[in-house]
């Protein structure tokens, strides 16, 4: 392989967003600082007897604001509508045409691509009805053939195919004619922070100028719910689903799901400067690492998590004593928040407990695949206001939990370095550092 | 230790030819067809009922007797996984975890992993029952699902399914604590896996990793989504002879499942421990094809063309210093043309002249495994200076100008270009070249 002669800096020139507190980038961020919750009743479908009632849906969306033909995209998923919308935002702003089926905007679209953190998507009527068809129940077992005839007989390929997880990516390269390096990840809940990693890195080594990164999932569909429900990860507070999420509270008893798409445009400083492109931060470090050590569970002592934010620090060429803020996972789970919290104190030594953390899951839900670049966006928008978001909902704080976890009210103050933190069930670690571009 | 160039130590493959890279190879060297009828399920109702699917294993007996517990919670895909992986790293001469806890010869926080990995699909068997308490005059009836159906979910059941899983169970059983991603990209993840390990080494993240890709396609549903999708061969027919890439008389694709993984090391890491160095990543190229998402490429084949180009300018060679071609070559006639079409753009005038080596013919359409199970295929023609015959080519479909070789060939191989694309768009191009230098 060729040795990149320079290593390119990579700036992020576009935002965008579709997600349960709004459906643009300042009404997501006015949520945020304003603490408003994006959870309710479900509405997707009747969860009414599940553990679960409630979810942080995206509300009056419609993708076809966004796109040339929607008949190109009328069968996609939810995930991949949303990233639809929260791509076509982030390339306005970056000057990106998306928008004619001809782009004036003079880029080339080979030195263009797509990386996203993505999942499958919902299954349908169909799949069920099938194995309805199917089921002998009396002897336990499954009648292929009935199952086989009602699948074809009910089933559409075109359809089938909008499950696969690369929809979404697949989606955005028609839209947009992105025709570099473009790819799918799925690493569970740090995927998107991954993508952006990623993405980040192969403009670095000059395979891309620009990559269209970011993250789109929905998994409130009755399997999604159904998984996370009897793994016990999902809050069951039905009597109050805006203060469910409560990441580092004592009475925190998991994560509130939530769907949505988040896409940041990342760019090459070269690439930013010759075309004009107004920059809103520099993406300076990436780490990644695994767990390796249960499939159900994180490893004691956070080993993942800390060896992925030190990668970051040193990828970035920063210490942990440069960083101002940390976006933290924190999903409100158990877990989660009480791992995340050691992993800190161990990287930020005497400085954990004078750095802000603070999670906006709290507000916004946990987006899965899209949760990290949503999350990524807020921190950039934390060093554009010099105001790191808050943890809402922090009200009963877990006495063995003891960081500035920044409760209840944003607080103004300098912020130039943000570290961003993501980790996946199955022990996938990814952190982002993204600092003020100067 | 950053180091650009990025080599392969270790071979690991589970395919419709075998449970090993000496059965699989072996298979591929004789001409060989792993096809036959579907046994994973009574194929009955489906116009064709063949597919590729490995033999017979127990996976109990393929993980460390530690971990034989866990098997309970992994999915075909992920014991796939495992098992070609295990075997990567053991023929790479790495002692792990896995193999031997005292006598570890790598460091765990420097080993990566990229493992390429389909949607999962759901055992149905396994829902049935849930299904079954929620029905309603004949439907699913979700307020008894949320109250009755779900509890008949086992509780760790989404664990199984998650597609990170794969190297999950791979990262465990080895204590690979390294980055780790799992590419999600139909039938080109494989390729993308092993193409950003590789860039995770070169850039001093890593200096080890386990990459490839493993997927178990051979379920009712994977099986009636490809028909759905028109790409499966829609009639009956001799497995031997049925599945024809290239081939005037192609017909469609015959799926697959298996996993294919390789062992990189950085040149330095390699060299430092006197590995045994099987060939070079040379080259990485990618594209997308920009169409309908259920195809897979353009007519002309331009995703692939630009792909193969940049694999090509990576690696530094010029299309004539080719030795062989591994296309996706699935049989499905318009995939199978645009792909012609765009690697004789690519390629130019060497496009007759460069012998071209289908394997599905063989082994099937494996899905996110294909990709790994095609380089596992190239670097071991590479070692052996062999391509061998082309299966099921008898004259080429019109407008096919590749240089599809049916009989067997001994030859110095230096560079070897490997393709896939798939459903969504994403394409990619893979260029290994023999290793010149001294082998260990």
């Amino acid at each position: 392989m060729k040795t990149p002669t320079t290593k390119e800096r990579v700036v992020i020139t576009g935002m965008g967003i579709v997600c349960p507190l709004g459906n643009d980038v300042p009404t997501f961020w006015e949520g945020v600082l304003s603490g408003r919750s994006g959870a309710d009743r479900t509405t997707i479908f009747d969860a009414s007897t599940f553990p679960t009632t409630f979810g942080a849906e995206v509300k009056n969306y419609d993708f076809r604001l966004y796109v040339r033909d929607s008949r190109e995209h009328e069968k996609c998923g939810r995930g991949p509508a949303f990233a639809l919308g929260a791509a076509v935002q982030a390339c306005r702003q970056a000057g990106i045409d998306s928008e004619t089926a001809q782009p004036a905007d003079g880029i080339d679209r080979t030195r263009m691509g797509i990386y996203f953190g993505a999942g499958e998507g919902a299954m349908g009527d169909a799949f069920f009805a099938s194995i309805i068809a199917g089921w002998d129940a009396q002897r336990g077992q499954m009648i292929w053939q009935r199952n086989t005839e009602l699948g074809f007989a009910c089933m559409e390929g075109a359809r089938e195919v909008e499950q696969e997880p690369n929809m979404a990516a697949a989606h955005v390269a028609l839209l947009t004619g992105a025709r570099g390096p473009t790819r799918s990840c799925l690493t569970a809940c740090a995927a998107s922070t991954q993508a952006v990693g990623e993405a980040m890195m192969l403009i670095r080594r000059g395979d891309a100028d620009l990559m269209i990164a970011g993250g789109a999932h929905s998994m409130i569909h009755p399997l999604g719910v159904t998984g996370f429900n009897r793994l016990t990860a999902l809050s069951t507070r039905n009597d109050s689903p805006t203060t469910a999420s409560r990441p580092f509270c004592a009475s925190r008893d998991g994560f509130v799901l939530g769907e949505g798409a988040a896409v940041l445009i990342l760019e090459s400083l070269t690439s930013a400067r010759r075309r004009g492109a107004g920059v809103l931060a520099e993406l300076a470090g990436y780490g990644s690492s695994s767990d390796a050590f249960r499939v159900t569970d994180m490893h004691e002592e956070g080993r993942g998590p800390v060896q992925a934010m030190r990668a970051a620090l040193a990828d970035a060429s920063l210490t942990y004593r440069d960083i101002d803020y940390v976006n933290t996972h924190g999903t409100s789970t158990q877990e989660n928040d009480s791992i995340e919290t050691l992993a800190i104190k161990t990287v930020f030594q005497e400085r954990a407990r004078q750095v802000p953390v603070s999670s906006i899951k709290s507000m916004l839900g946990h987006l899965i695949g899209a949760a990290g670049a949503a999350e990524l966006i807020a921190s950039v928008l934390a060093i554009r206001d010099n105001t790191v978001p808050a943890t809402a909902n922090l009200h009963d704080p877990d006495p063995k939990l003891d960081l500035d976890y920044v409760p209840n009210i944003p607080r103004r103050m300098p912020v130039n370095t943000v570290m961003k933190e993501s980790f996946g069930f199955g022990g996938q670690n990814n952190v982002v550092i993204v600092k003020r571009f100067t | 230790m950053s180091s650009a160039r990025v080599v392969v130590t270790g071979l690991g493959a589970v395919s419709p030819l075998g449970l090993s890279v000496e059965e699989t190879w072996a298979g591929l060297n004789a001409g060989q067809c792993g096809l036959g009828r579907i046994r994973a399920f009574d194929p009955t109702g489906f116009p064709c009922e063949l597919a590729g699917e490995v033999p017979e294993y127990r996976i109990q007996d393929r993980v460390p007797r530690t971990y034989r517990k866990a098997v309970k919670l992994m999915c075909r895909d992920i014991e796939l996984a495992v098992m070609a992986a295990g075997e990567a790293l053991a023929n790479a001469g790495l002692i792990t975890k896995a193999t031997d806890p005292e006598k570890v010869n790598i460091d765990p926080t420097r080993v990566a992993s990229n493992v390429g990995a389909g949607i999962i699909c759901c055992d149905l068997v396994e829902l049935a029952p849930a299904v079954a308490a929620s029905t309603t005059d004949g439907r699913l009836n979700l307020r008894r699902w949320g109250k009755e159906g779900l509890e008949h979910i086992t509780p760790l059941w989404l664990l199984k399914y998650l597609p990170n899983m794969l190297a999950c169970h791979i990262g465990i059983i080895h204590d690979l604590q390294g980055p780790s991603n799992t590419l999600t990209c139909g039938e080109a993840s494989a390729h993308l896996a092993l193409g950003e390990a590789a860039q995770v080494i070169a850039r001093g993240a890593a200096d080890v990793a386990v990459a490839g890709g493993a997927e178990a396609k051979v379920n009712q549903l994977m099986m009636l989504r490809q028909h759905l999708l028109g790409r499966a061969v829609a009639k009956a027919g001799d497995p031997a002879t049925i599945c024809r890439p290239f081939d005037a008389n192609a017909c469609g694709a015959i799926f697959g499942e298996g996993a294919g993984m390789v062992v990189l090391e950085g040149l330095g890491q390699a060299q430092a421990r006197a590995a045994r160095i099987l060939a070079e990543v040379a080259g990485i190229g990618q594209s997308q094809s920009i169409g309908p998402v259920r195809e897979r490429l353009e007519p002309d084949g331009r995703s692939l063309q630009i792909a193969a180009a940049k694999a090509l300018a990576d690696a530094e060679i010029r299309p004539e210093d080719l030795d062989l071609i591994i296309p996706h070559g699935t049989g499905a006639p318009a995939d199978d043309l645009a792909e012609a079409r765009g690697l004789a753009a690519a390629l130019g005038r060497a496009v007759q002249d460069v012998p071209v080596w289908p394997t599905k013919s063989m082994l099937g359409t494996t899905g996110a495994a294909a990709g790994g199970l095609d380089v596992v295929a190239a670097v071991r023609a590479i070692g052996e200076s062999v391509i061998p015959p082309a299966r099921n080519f008898d004259r080429p479909m019109e407008g096919c100008r590749l240089n599809v070789v049916t009989q067997r060939r001994e030859m110095r191989i230096r560079n070897v270009l490997c393709c896939s694309y798939t459903f969504g768009g994403q394409t990619a191009a893979v260029v290994l070249k023999a290793w010149e230098g001294a082998t260990r």
